[in-house]
């Protein structure tokens, strides 16, 4: 899922100094699996910013609402009835929210609450990692389900370099060397004569390199008649 | 000041070597560092690494080097930025050091570019190097690694500095019963060390680095450390010379202390170089 965290309260309410009235969107989706822009997560942040402008005097009225996904313009089109009169509109969701939201209301002022920081998982509770790079050419089955394109700090597809020590990498005694993990679990697997293989270069194209990426499964473009979002 | 230290080595080396912003700290260009060197009569061995420049800038920098004589290449990956003085920069890795090692051995090999495309002038025909580090982890996959860049194409390699001198061995042994010796020069790295304060430093600072605790212990007791860290360079080269099977030469990293390089090389026998037409 896309992990994303709040922003500082006081760079929110910098963003809505001038506004009176402003609509919190939370999202049903991965920021509400990880625990930043859910329901509760927004109706938090809504009373934080309501209670900084009232000791500030100049009170603020807020209005709450979550949808399913902010990703899907059929989720946004229910805010329809609730954005009229608000002076700006507050997204807890990942950067892609925002866009939606200010896509479908050209004449409303649009801001994020949320840093995204990364694709990743839940490793303990409160804890979440990065674990894919989205790089378009997947290269998990060479290096036993570890990305070494997003988990090594320099995204080397021959490694280790010379900076691993003690399994960990050399950018923090804390981070685990990505290399290291890929030669155990090659190892386990019987399966290290894999990294002989000189990898080649990787085609970054199909990374954010190529510029905006689209994916389209025609069948089901074909069969649809749906609006485009924006 | 790098023609001043280049003075400094005087006819004590066969080539010296120029960090592409080491420690990611911003330095003057490898290359351009080089070709100063190179006019002062010093071959320069030009570093490259993978962490400033996609495929497209390698190549380029690569074409103008070796078009102003530099000739003598050695591919690496690159200290991470967050080391430098710019730890908020962007890094490339657009390729990694073996990935480079091949593409640059394909330019002089079968004239082609990294996409696949012929050349039409001169194609760059460096010497092409690789580093080792002995001292990192996984150990066992440490020449494996090594056999990687020779397969990839290095000609010559250099290690990182040695204190461990019974790690190097254990390494230089696996290296030599697969021949790898053979199939590429390798450099011993010999670091001399100032102080106690600096051994400390590599010791804890640097990642991919072991000192002994003996060899701080020394250089803390001693009542001259300068002529003491001269005295351990000089007897690691000697036992790497005479005990460690596999080594072509030695690389001496004087990390901000030039002018002892002439009285190492000379302190341990490698005076006068052989002279090359």
């Amino acid at each position: 899922m896309i992990i994303a965290e709040q922003k500082p309260i006081a760079e929110i309410a910098g963003y809505i100094e001038n506004c009176n009235k402003v609509l919190l969107v939370g999202c049903g989706g991965c920021v509400t699996v990880c625990l930043t822009g859910g329901e509760k997560e927004t109706g938090i942040l809504a009373s934080a910013l309501r209670i900084k402008r009232r000791l500030e005097g100049r009170p603020l009225e807020t209005v709450v609402c979550v949808v399913t996904r902010q990703c899907e313009p059929e989720y946004i089109n229910a805010l329809d009835s609730v954005v009229r009169d608000v002076d700006a509109i507050i997204s807890l969701a990942c950067g892609i929210g925002p866009q939606y939201l200010a896509g479908r209301y050209k004449d409303k002022y649009v801001v994020p609450a949320m840093n995204t920081r990364f694709a990743g998982g839940a490793k303990k509770h409160g804890v979440w990692e990065e674990y894919c790079g989205l790089c378009g050419d997947c290269v998990l089955s060479l290096t036993g389900g570890i990305c070494p394109v997003i988990r090594c700090a320099k995204s080397i597809l021959n490694g280790p370099c010379g900076g691993s020590q003690n399994g960990k990498c050399e950018i923090d005694r804390d981070v685990d060397c990505a290399w290291q993990l890929i030669h155990d679990r090659l190892k386990i697997l019987g399966r290290l004569d894999t990294l002989k293989e000189i990898v080649p270069p990787k085609d970054w194209s199909r990374s954010r390199d190529g510029g905006p990426r689209k994916m389209v499964i025609e069948e089901v473009r074909n069969g649809s008649n749906t609006e485009e979002a924006n | 000041m790098i023609i001043r230290q280049t003075r400094l080595l005087g006819e004590s080396v066969d080539a010296a070597n120029i960090t592409d912003c080491q420690t990611a700290v911003v330095r003057m260009s490898s290359i351009g560092a080089g070709i100063h060197i190179l006019r002062e009569g010093v071959e320069p061995v030009v570093q490259m690494t993978c962490r400033d420049r996609n495929r497209i800038a390698i190549q380029s920098d690569l074409l103008g080097a070796y078009s102003l004589g530099i000739r003598n290449l050695l591919c690496l990956s690159g200290d991470h930025q967050m080391f430098g003085n710019h730890p908020t920069a962007k890094n490339v890795y657009d390729v990694d050091s073996i990935q480079l090692i091949r593409l640059v051995r394909r330019m002089k090999d079968e004239k082609l570019f990294f996409s696949g495309e012929a050349f039409n002038g001169q194609e760059p025909r460096f010497f092409v190097g690789a580093v080792a580090n002995p001292f990192a982890d996984p150990f066992e996959y440490r020449v494996d690694r090594l056999e990687k860049k020779i397969n990839a194409g290095a000609e010559f390699i250099q290690t990182q500095t040695i204190y461990d001198l019974e790690r190097f061995t254990r390494f230089m042994e696996m290296c030599v019963a697969r021949g790898l010796h053979e199939r590429a020069y390798i450099l011993a790295g010999v670091t001399p060390l100032k102080s106690w304060r600096a051994a400390r430093f590599l010791q804890t600072s640097v990642p991919g680095m072991i000192v002994p605790d003996e060899i701080v212990r020394r250089l803390k007791s001693a009542e001259d450390p300068r002529e003491e860290g001269k005295n351990i360079c000089l007897e690691q080269i000697k036992y790497i010379k005479e005990k460690v099977k596999g080594v072509s030469g030695f690389h001496v990293i004087a990390i901000s202390w030039p002018e002892i390089v002439p009285d190492i090389v000379k302190g341990s026998g490698l005076y006068p170089r052989p002279v090359i037409d």
